[in-house]
């Protein structure tokens, strides 16, 4: 693989998740802009293991994407790799279109309802133990938002999933420290926050998740080791990443771009 | 037959136990929630028995993960907070989900209406028949005896989808001496034949309807009565068929009335038919229950307990008479 591949993919994700966004702008772009290079980490840097000819085959890699509203990034992945036509992203939001605002099952790709916060850590858990009764070694990959961490269905699994020894699943928090109304740290600062996971029996790492070789590097080594301990891996990112306007605005969450801005963006060879 | 008395839990659990035992695809949760025939299940199964501990959220969430891929899966708990507590998880993760993929969950909750008498109104659960029927693609059932709820564990194999099981936490004595998975389909199960009248129970209430239709006959009067063993679906037609000739319909749940229950819900095939009779919905008004007491003492103070419902049913039938 070429070093630069994945930056490269990177850049082509986020200039084709703003494209989505020019059309469809209820998505939320900002949670999807700082998700994108773990989500390419996860399918072009052979970390996943996924079959678009087979959604359901049993020996795929699971992912689960709790923050479901802030993954249209993954819209155009999914796209590029088989799972859909192409064109269909012209359609994201629109009538008819299997595509929304917020994924869910009916996009070939995500394996459960999103939307709600909180829910997506205890279900990657079940599957991550029903895998282990079958004796099969793939892994569970979840995606959580840091916001979403205030919700207490995510410690209820936090408990679990250290306690039962799921070392066939990574947690991956999109740290973008930012949720609708404001900065973390200034509603419930939860730093320490790898602290908080250790207690539980977790691994833990941070990593800058904007690095997507760093993050491929790590993600590979998480779903190699079988420790005894569930994985958590805080990518460390900036909400809006790549949007200067969106990038320091802590109502990001709620802010769309406009034609214009998305247009300017995408002729940027910086971006 | 010999009315031996039995809890539904241990009558449902048995099934499942002997299940296991051959069928290996089955998972057992439980929120820290027991019975004697579940030590068993703890004991002979730790591989797939899992004590989520008291939360609820968690052992929807388990139970999903376990369902997606393709287990059997059992969530067991104190009825009110298994429903109440992770009524969201109930709804993302169980009814919206299953409207997209093949999912066996079975929320299995002790403890309907108020048979958790003494424990007093936060282990009551008059809301469970309203809030599980407003979830797509969920099964409800509410068996009135060990009978028929060992029927649904059977039921609950062989049918795909989420279900709730309503199940009282008193031993009760048993009504049926079979209850076939037909039956179960049909929904419903006529015990008696009335004339003019008919009753419409399910759970508990049905037992208490058996004691107001004896001695309504003893009175002379032929009253009806249906035992509602599943809420969700409902089998309209059949019911209305089987409802159309009566005069007088009363419903009786050991719930909240007037709120989208039982009595909701046979009103509404009675409404959308046009059907030509008077019908009462008995059960719990629009207050929780802080009074203590037992069950008996407590239908006493809601005019629910036998001597109250009679005499309801016996003032409605001469304000009917009067009406014509």
């Amino acid at each position: 693989m070429q070093p630069n591949f994945l930056v490269e993919k990177s850049n082509w994700v986020r200039k084709e998740t703003l494209k989505v966004h020019k059309l469809a702008p209820e998505t939320r772009i900002a949670s999807s802009l700082s998700s994108v290079e773990l989500f390419v980490a996860l399918y072009y840097g052979k970390v996943l293991k996924y079959d678009p000819t087979n959604l359901r085959a049993e020996d795929r890699d699971r992912l689960i994407v709790s923050k479901g509203h802030g993954s249209i990034c993954l819209y155009p992945i999914l796209a590029d790799l088989g799972f859909f036509d192409k064109k269909e992203l012209l359609t994201v939001c629109k009538e008819g279109s299997f595509l929304g605002g917020i994924p869910d099952t009916l996009i070939p790709g995500y394996e459960t309802i999103n939307g709600s916060l909180g829910h997506g850590l205890g279900v990657a858990s079940g599957v991550a133990i029903g895998l282990k009764r079958k004796n099969r070694l793939e892994s569970v990959f979840v995606v959580l938002g840091d916001g979403e961490l205030y919700e207490g269905s995510v410690w209820e699994a936090v408990m679990f999933a250290g306690y039962h020894k799921l070392d066939n699943l990574i947690l991956i928090i999109d740290n973008n420290k930012i949720c609708m109304l404001d900065y973390c740290s200034k509603i419930l600062d939860l730093t320490p926050l790898a602290d908080k996971f250790k207690a539980f029996g977790w691994m833990t790492q941070e990593v800058d998740g904007h690095n997507p070789a760093v993050m491929q590097e790590v993600l590979l080594k998480a779903k190699k080791d079988r420790n005894s301990k569930p994985k958590l891996i805080i990518a460390q990112t900036k909400k809006g990443k790549g949007v200067p306007k969106l990038e320091n605005d802590s109502l990001c969450h709620v802010r769309s771009l406009s034609a214009q801005e998305v247009d300017a963006l995408v002729e940027e060879s910086s971006l | 037959m010999n009315p031996s008395k039995k809890t539904m839990r241990d009558a449902f659990i048995e099934q499942i136990y002997q299940r296991m035992t051959k069928d290996e695809s089955i998972f057992f949760l439980s929120a820290d929630f027991g019975s004697s025939v579940l030590d068993k299940v703890r004991a002979d199964f730790s591989d797939r028995f899992i004590n989520v501990g008291i939360a609820e959220q968690n052992l929807i969430n388990i139970s999903t993960g376990l369902a997606l891929e393709g287990y059997i899966v059992y969530a067991y708990a104190i009825a009110p907070f298994l429903i109440m507590r992770a009524f969201e998880q109930n709804r993302n993760n169980l009814s919206l989900l299953a409207q997209t993929k093949e999912l066996n969950i079975n929320l299995v909750g002790v403890g309907s209406g108020i048979s958790y008498d003494v424990s007093g109104p936060s282990h009551h659960c008059l809301e469970d028949i309203a809030l599980m029927r407003v979830l797509p693609n969920f099964i409800v059932a509410s068996p009135s005896d060990w009978v028929a709820t060992k029927a649904l564990a059977e039921y609950s194999f062989k049918v795909k989808k989420p279900k709730y099981f309503r199940l009282d936490a008193k031993p009760l004595p048993q009504i049926y001496d079979t209850i076939t998975f037909e039956d179960l389909e049909r929904g419903f199960y006529e015990l008696k034949k009335g004339e003019n009248v008919c009753l419409v129970s399910t759970g508990y209430m049905t037992h208490k309807a058996r004691e107001v239709v004896e001695e309504l006959s003893n009175q002379g009067i032929n009253c009806g009565l249906l035992d509602m063993l599943l809420i969700k679906p409902l089998n309209e037609d059949l019911i209305f068929e089987t409802l159309k000739n009566y005069k007088y319909v009363i419903t009786l749940e050991e719930a909240f009335i007037k709120k989208g229950g039982l009595d909701s819900a046979i009103l509404n095939i009675l409404n959308d038919r046009q059907a030509n009779v008077f019908f009462k919905g008995l059960g719990f008004q629009d207050r929780y229950v802080f009074e203590l007491g037992g069950r008996d003492h407590l239908y006493k103070i809601n005019q629910i307990d036998t001597i109250s419902i009679l005499n309801r049913i016996k003032e409605a039938c001469r304000a009917m008479v009067g009406a014509k």
